[in-house]
C-alpha cells in the first residue's frame, strides 16, 4: 500500500473548477467504480429533478388535452407521437414526473416515519418485544409486495374519497369533482406502498442498532449515566442515517415501479392524469396494431428514473457502507 | 451440534407463528381499513335492506372477534370422521362451543395447493377421486376411494379449505375452486421462468466472474442493474413488440389456441399433453410460453447474475482452484464445474428468496400476455370488488410463500452443516 506523499504536491488549479476536478478525483481513488455509478445516478436525478419542475414549459402541448391527430407516429411535430386521444406523448411523459415522483416520495416518506421508529425501539429493547415486532414485520417483508399493495388499494379505493373529504372539510378546504378522485386514488396508493416498505426500514434499521448498541462508546455513555433516549438519539440514530438513506434512494426506485405496476393494473391514478403507468395501461391494447411508441417512451422515463434512483443508492451504499473485499 | 432434524422441527414450527400472521393481517387489511366492502359491491342507491341482507349473508355483520373466528376455523379445518364410503357422514370429533357460537371444526385439509390435483367436478381424475357431499356451510368433502373397504375401516376424509364463496360472475361458487383451477397456469409459468433465469443469470455471472474486468463483465453487471430498472411488464411489452408484432414469430396472447387444449389431468399444458402424446398441444403450448417465461425469467435474472458472480469470484480465490489448475484440468472445467457447484447454494436459496418477488411478477406478466393464471385471477376479481377471492388468493400466495422458504431452509440446512438454530 502506497503511502501518502509527506512531499507537497502539485497544487490543483485555481478556483472552482480546480477544486471540482480534485473533489471528482478523490472520489475515483477513493471509491472506484461505484464513485461512476454514484455520480451518473446523481446526475441522472438532477436532470429528472430539472424536467419535473420544468415541464410545464419543456412541453409542449398540454398533456390532458387532445393536442392532434390520433395514433400520430413520432415525428417533428410530436416528438413521441400522439395517443389513442390525440394526447402528445411528449408532454405526457415530461409531465408524468410530477405526478409520479412526488407520490413516490410521500409513499417513501411514510414508510420512514413509522419504519424508522419501530426498527430502533425494537432494535434498542430487545426482548420480547423485538421477538414480536420481528415476527410481524418478517411476514410481511416475506410477501409479495405487489399483491398487498393491490389488496389494499382494492379496499380502500372506493372510500378514500370520503376520507380525504372529510379530512380536508375539518381543514376548512372544500375539494372537489376531478381533484378529489386524483388526490383520493393518490392518498391510497401512497398508504399501500408506504405499508409495504415499513419492513425494509424497520430490518434496516434493527440491524444498525443491534451492532451500534454493542459498541465501547455506547457501554462508556451508559456507564456514565446516560438515559436511554440519549443514547438512543446521540449516538445511535447518526450510525443509522447512511443505510436510512441508501434504502430511501432504493425504496423510491422500488415505489416508482410499484406505483407503475398499480397504474397498470388499472388500480391506480384515474386516466387523464400524466402517469406514466397509466399510459402503459392504455398503449398495451393498441400493441398487436404495431403502435409502438405509445408505450416504449412512458416506460423508457420509468426506466431512466428508477435507474437513477437505484444508482445513486447502491453507490452511496458502497459509499457509506464500504465492504472490507471487493473483488 | 445440533441435528438436522431438530432443525427442521424448529423451522417448521416457525413457520405457522408467520403465517399466522400474514393470514391475519390479510383479514384485517380487509376489514378495517377504511370503507365498507358491501357498499362498494352494490350500486349506490340500492335500498337499505338489500345491502343490510348482502352483509348478512356474507356474514360482515357480526363482530369483528367472531368473523376472525370464523375466518380462522374455515381456513384451518381439520376434521375426521368415521364414514363408510356411502353412509351419512357423521363427525366424530368436532369442537363444538354452544350453538350460535362460532364453530371451530376441526377437519384436515390437505396444504391448499396441493388441492390443484383435485377438481371435484371432474369424476374421470386418474387419482380416482370422484364428487363428495356438500356438508354444511359451502363446504365440500372428497372421499377417497376404498372399493372393498368394510365399514369398520376408517377412510381419512379430507374437506376443501373453506375460502369462502365467491361473488361475481358465478355466484356462490367457492373460491377454492377457482384458485385449483387457475394455480397450474401460474404454476407452469412460474417453473419455465425460474429455468430461464437460471440459465441466463447463473451462466453470465459465471461468465463474469471468470472473465473479470472484460467487456463481457461490465456489460452484464451493467445488465444487472438495468433489468432490475425495468418493470416487467414494460419488458413483456416490448418483447411482445418486438418479437411478436414486429418479426410476427410468437403468440402474444393466452395460454394456448383455442381447441388445443389437452386434456386436463395436471393443468399442467406441456405435462398433459406429454402425458396424452398430444404433440400439436405441446408444440402450441410450447410457444405461447416462451414469451410470458422469458419475461418473468430475464426480469429476474439480473440478481442472479450479480449473486453468481460474487459467490464465483469468492470461491475462484480458494485454494482447491488453485489446486486443480495445478494438476492441469482445462480451465473450463475448473470454473464451470468445480467452482461452479461449489457457488451454487447460495444460489439456490436465494430462488427461495426471490419466490415474492417471482410471485408478484407473475401477476404483471399474467396481465400483459392475457395468462389466465392466478395473478389475472386477482386482477379480474378486484375488478368485480370480489373480497372473498381477493382474500383467498393473498391467504393462498401466502401459504406458498411460507412454503416455498420453509422448504429451501431446509435445503440450504442441509446441504451446510453450519446452519443450525
Amino acid at each position: 500500500m502506497e503511502l501518502e506523499q509527506t512531499a507537497e504536491k502539485a497544487p490543483p488549479p485555481p478556483g472552482l473548477a480546480g477544486r471540482l476536478v480534485a473533489w471528482w478525483m478523490r472520489g475515483v481513488k477513493w471509491y472506484g467504480a461505484e464513485w461512476y455509478i454514484t455520480i451518473a445516478g446523481a446526475i441522472i436525478l438532477l436532470f429528472i429533478l430539472f424536467i419535473t419542475l420544468a415541464a410545464p414549459v419543456l412541453a409542449p402541448y398540454d398533456p390532458v388535452v387532445e393536442a392532434g391527430p390520433t395514433f400520430e407516429p413520432p415525428g417533428p411535430t410530436y416528438l413521441m407521437g400522439t395517443d389513442n386521444l390525440g394526447r402528445d406523448v411528449f408532454s405526457r411523459v415530461l409531465h408524468g414526473s410530477r405526478v409520479v415522483l412526488p407520490l413516490a416520495f410521500i409513499s417513501a416518506l411514510f414508510a420512514l416515519f413509522i419504519g424508522l421508529p419501530v426498527g430502533l425501539i425494537s432494535g434498542f429493547a430487545g426482548g420480547k418485544t423485538d421477538r414480536v415486532l420481528s415476527l410481524i414485520m418478517d411476514s410481511v417483508y416475506s410477501f409479495p409486495g405487489l399483491l398487498l399493495a393491490i389488496a389494499m388499494v382494492a379496499v380502500m379505493g372506493p372510500q378514500s374519497q370520503k376520507v380525504i373529504k372529510s379530512t380536508a372539510a375539518g381543514m376548512g378546504i372544500e375539494i372537489s369533482g376531478d381533484a378529489l378522485v386524483v388526490l383520493s386514488a393518490a392518498m391510497s396508493i401512497a398508504v399501500a406502498i408506504a405499508i409495504v416498505y415499513v419492513p425494509t426500514y424497520f430490518r434496516m434499521v434493527r440491524g444498525q442498532v443491534l451492532s451500534v448498541k454493542e459498541e465501547l462508546y455506547v457501554e462508556a455513555a451508559r456507564s456514565l449515566g446516560a438515559r436511554s433516549w440519549t443514547i438512543l438519539w446521540q449516538y445511535i440514530f447518526p450510525n443509522v442515517i447512511p443505510s436510512i438513506v441508501v434504502v430511501f434512494s432504493l425504496n423510491v426506485a422500488d415505489a416508482i415501479l410499484t406505483e407503475a405496476g398499480l397504474s397498470f393494473l388499472g388500480l391506480g391514478l384515474p386516466p387523464p392524469t400524466p402517469d406514466w403507468g397509466v399510459d402503459l395501461n392504455r398503449g398495451k391494447a393498441f400493441l398487436p396494431q404495431g403502435r409502438w411508441w405509445m408505450i416504449t417512451f412512458p416506460g423508457l422515463m420509468i426506466v431512466f428514473v428508477t435507474l437513477g434512483f437505484s444508482m445513486l443508492g447502491e453507490g452511496l451504499n458502497e459509499i457509506l457502507n464500504p465492504r472490507l473485499t471487493e473483488k | 451440534m445440533r441435528s438436522l432434524r431438530a432443525y427442521i422441527i424448529t423451522r417448521t414450527l416457525l413457520t405457522i407463528p408467520m403465517l399466522f400472521v400474514l393470514v391475519t393481517l390479510v383479514f384485517l387489511v380487509l376489514r378495517i381499513m377504511p370503507g365498507d366492502p358491501v357498499e362498494a359491491l352494490i350500486r349506490p342507491g340500492a335500498p337499505r335492506e338489500y345491502i343490510e341482507q348482502i352483509r348478512h349473508s356474507l356474514g360482515l355483520d357480526k363482530p369483528i372477534p367472531e368473523q376472525y373466528l370464523d375466518y380462522l376455523g374455515r381456513l384451518l379445518s381439520l376434521e375426521v370422521w368415521i364414514a363408510p364410503a356411502d353412509q351419512e357422514v357423521t363427525p366424530v370429533v368436532e369442537v363444538l362451543l354452544p350453538p350460535g357460537e362460532p364453530r371451530l371444526a376441526f377437519r384436515f385439509a390437505p396444504p391448499v395447493f396441493f388441492q390443484f390435483l383435485l377438481l371435484p367436478e371432474d369424476p374421470r381424475l386418474g387419482l380416482g377421486i370422484w364428487p363428495g357431499r356438500p356438508l354444511s356451510h359451502n363446504s365440500y368433502l372428497i372421499q377417497f376411494p376404498t372399493p372393498g373397504t368394510p365399514a369398520e375401516s376408517l377412510p381419512l376424509q379430507v374437506g376443501f379449505v373453506d375460502m369462502g364463496t365467491s361473488i361475481s360472475p358465478v355466484r356462490g361458487r367457492p373460491v377454492a375452486w377457482d384458485i385449483a383451477e387457475k394455480f397450474p397456469a401460474t404454476l407452469e409459468l412460474a417453473i419455465c421462468s425460474i429455468i430461464v433465469t437460471m440459465l441466463v443469470g447463473v451462466s453470465s455471472g459465471a461468465y463474469s466472474a471468470h472473465k473479470r474486468r472484460s467487456v463481457a463483465d461490465y456489460t452484464f453487471r451493467i445488465y444487472s442493474i438495468a433489468i432490475w430498472a425495468m418493470p416487467v411488464f414494460w419488458l413483456g411489452l416490448m418483447l411482445q413488440l418486438i418479437l411478436g408484432v414486429g418479426l410476427n414469430l410468437l403468440p402474444v396472447y393466452g395460454r394456448i389456441d383455442t381447441g388445443l387444449d389437452p386434456e386436463r389431468i395436471t393443468g399442467l399444458y406441456l405435462v398433459d399433453s406429454l402425458v396424452t402424446l398430444n404433440l400439436p398441444s405441446f408444440m402450441d403450448a410450447l410457444k405461447h410460453l416462451i414469451l410470458p417465461s422469458l419475461t418473468l425469467g430475464l426480469y429476474l435474472s439480473g440478481i442472479f447474475t450479480r449473486l453468481t458472480r460474487a459467490n464465483m469470484l469468492g470461491t475462484l480465490q480458494q485454494d482447491f482452484i488453485i489446486a486443480a489448475r495445478a494438476r492441469g484440468i482445462p480451465e473450463r472445467v475448473v470454473v464451470y464445474k468445480h467452482a461452479l457447484k461449489n457457488a451454487f447454494i447460495p444460489i439456490l436459496t436465494m430462488i427461495g428468496l426471490q419466490f415474492a418477488a417471482l410471485l408478484a411478477g407473475a401477476v404483471l406478466t399474467e396481465t400483459t400476455f392475457s395468462w389466465p393464471g392466478m395473478g389475472s385471477f386477482v386482477v379480474e376479481r378486484i375488478g368485480y370488488r370480489d373480497f372473498a377471492s381477493i382474500q383467498g388468493a393473498v391467504v393462498f400466495f401466502a401459504f406458498l410463500v411460507a412454503s416455498v422458504s420453509l422448504i429451501v431452509d431446509i435445503i440450504y440446512a442441509r446441504l451446510d452443516p453450519r446452519i443450525r438454530y
